[in-house]
């Protein structure tokens, strides 16, 4: 079980809910992933309105809501907008991107870490969506965040975990969950990330826009299970040399 | 420096010329490429693409799939006022056009609206003609006001502004600004707008700058199709947008390719742009630009825009009208253009869904411009 904040996940799968075809399909993929924490953009979301399309089909007792600010550009936009999405869907939990760049959607260290710290003083549970920059992640923790969300690639691209280097470090170093988020493309890719020490990935496009997202759902929900039992197995030693069945030494170990 | 020195820097000959002689091998050589320059987009939109439409459409479609998801976001503009000091000679607003001229009166704006929300809309572009004595900014700062209730999303076009003007605008919850060259073609330029402060085309040409200069969130670019050649003239529209993208690189950007259309007192285009030459630009600036939104009005017939959907576009207006007051004060009144697709919101979210992809009414919140 994953633990973060007061709450404990059974799934460390997580998800989004952009670009699927109908909210229909987001729904049934959801439920197919297992997932039980899925990221909602408030900029999608009606906060007046209790029947939201969006809102309606997330509906499901074992899934909570991530607000993300995804849209905010600034530390201050993200402090506003959280305080209102704490009010609308009655939630403290909150997914903080700030990225102020529209074309790789890269987030910004020094606005994040500012609405991080003022956040933390307002009571929300806070995971920030991050550069794999080892100390920012440090610096976070510090202030107070719930968890970091370090990016594997750029938001939306599927190319996989390039940050891998940074991801080890970060992994090795923190002392909140690590969730792997952006970049995933495949099942291979989230089973790499469990594989390596995550806590947990965040998935999005590598699922809503497959051909069939309701299969690869449940296909990286599989990986995900395979990666994090690999993890606790603890996946043998790699070599750079063959390292022969019978050595040379083996005979020391036996009585004579 | 602003745009206006990289443009001087260019000859709209050499540009054509250069354009009109890229080989099958250059296209191919675009298609394969990893990160595209303007060559390849030139390649991209010359005649020697046609024969690529095909392979162009395949990519185009993977490549918006991939950064929008099957998603199309709705919008619908709303006529404030058809009151205007130009002249231009491809607009129904135009000074010398004899209509009755009409500026809704904040009791209108709020009936206009209040049609606007039952078809579903959450998003609103305001468009005005140019008439500085009385669509200025204080009339744009009291809409604004106004309407923001009522609205995720404000975008506007209507004439250029200086940058204070744009911050003071934004400040009160506008988020997004189309502004159209019409044409890079300076001398056809003068020639389409013979009168009017829209008549200087280097204030036209530098007001994205003084846009991205206001920290707008998003900026919309485009020429009219008809006027001049419309693959030089979308090379300029393509490097205004690398431009634009490279200084004010907070903004996100949206290109729209309106067609001429029947108007009162019409113009003939200059030049045709074919259904297969709209998909092959469509095409072009996806491949070249896998970030920028491309919309597609009701000027495009219901066929064209049902197959667009699939291609690249990611935003589309639906139950347009044209006119101030055309929703409910005065339905009947001058539009500027005639529409194409006459159907309802409902009809096209309906063929929306039937093609596999859903109809956006949100995607953002004025709690962002705060």
């Amino acid at each position: 079980m994953l633990k973060i904040a007061d709450k404990t996940f059974g799934s460390r799968l997580f998800t989004g809910t952009g670009k699927f075809s109908s909210a229909a399909l987001m729904e049934e993929s959801l439920l197919a992933s297992g997932s039980e924490l899925v990221t909602v953009a408030l900029r999608r979301v009606d906060m007046n309105d209790a029947h939201d399309d969006m809102l309606l089909h997330l509906k499901h007792p074992h899934i909570h809501l991530l607000p993300n600010t995804s849209g905010v550009r600034t530390a201050k936009e993200a402090v506003f907008a959280a305080q209102l999405a704490r009010e609308a869907l009655e939630t403290n939990w909150l997914k903080l991107e700030i990225h102020p760049d529209p074309k790789y959607l890269l987030p910004d260290p020094i606005e994040t870490l500012k609405a991080a710290e003022e956040l933390a003083k307002l009571g929300f549970v806070i995971l920030p969506y991050i550069h794999a920059d080892p100390v920012l992640c440090k610096r976070l923790e510090e202030v107070g965040v719930a968890a970091v969300m370090p990016l594997g690639a750029p938001i939306g691209s599927n190319k996989g975990l390039k940050t891998i280097d940074f991801l080890e470090i970060i992994i090795e170093q923190s002392n909140v969950p690590v969730i792997v988020d952006a970049g995933i493309g495949s099942p291979s890719d989230a089973a790499k990330a469990m594989e390596i020490g995550a806590d947990a990935v965040l998935v999005n496009t590598a699922i809503a826009v497959a051909g069939d997202p309701v299969a690869m759902a449940e296909a990286f929900k599989m990986a995900v299970i395979a990666g994090r039992m690999a993890f606790e197995a603890r996946l043998a030693n790699q070599e750079n040399h063959a390292v022969p069945s019978s050595p040379l030494t083996a005979f020391l170990d036996y009585e004579l | 420096m602003s745009f206006k020195e990289k443009f001087e820097a260019y000859d709209w000959e050499e540009v054509k010329a250069s354009i009109y002689s890229k080989t099958p091998h250059d296209v191919q050589k675009a298609l394969l490429a990893q990160k595209r320059t303007l060559e390849d987009f030139k390649a991209l939109i010359s005649p020697a693409a046609s024969s690529f439409l095909e392979p162009m459409a395949q990519l185009s479609r993977k490549l918006t799939q991939k950064r929008f998801g099957k998603t199309m976001q709705m919008y619908i503009p709303l006529y404030l006022s058809n009151e205007c000091t130009n002249i231009c000679t491809y607009c129904g607003f135009s000074l010398d056009n004899k209509v009755r001229r009409k500026t809704l009166s904040r009791e209108e704006i709020l009936r206009e609206v209040k049609v606007i929300k039952s078809l579903g809309y959450d998003h609103v572009l305001l468009v005005t003609g140019e008439a500085n004595q009385t669509v200025h900014t204080a009339y744009f700062k009291e809409v604004i006001q106004l309407i923001r209730p009522y609205f995720s999303q404000i975008s506007m076009e209507v004439q250029p502004l200086e940058t204070a003007e744009y911050e003071e605008l934004i400040g009160l919850g506008l988020y997004s600004v189309l502004i159209y060259q019409e044409t890079y073609h300076k001398e056809d330029y003068k020639k389409h707008h013979p009168k009017g402060k829209k008549s200087n085309f280097n204030y036209r040409l530098e007001t994205p700058d003084r846009l991205g200069q206001a920290g707008i969130h998003k900026m919309g670019l485009g020429v009219l199709i008809g006027l001049e050649d419309w693959r030089t003239d979308s090379f300029f529209t393509a490097a205004h947008l690398q431009y634009l993208e490279r200084t004010y690189w907070q903004t996100r950007y949206s290109l729209s390719f309106p067609r001429l259309r029947p108007f009162s007192g019409g113009l003939e285009p200059k030049v045709e742009m074919t259904d297969r030459e709209l998909v092959q630009l469509i095409c072009a600036y996806r491949i070249m630009n896998e970030e920028v939104e491309i919309s597609l009005s009701t000027r495009e017939s219901e066929q064209f825009r049902d197959h667009c959907i699939q291609l690249g576009v990611t935003s589309i207006s639906a139950g347009s009208k044209t006119n101030p007051g055309g929703y409910a004060v005065e339905p009947g009144s001058l539009e500027q253009f005639e529409i194409s697709d006459e159907r309802s919101p409902v009809q096209i979210a309906e063929m929306i869904r039937e093609r596999g992809y859903e109809p956006v009414w949100k995607d953002w919140d004025q709690i962002f411009v705060q």
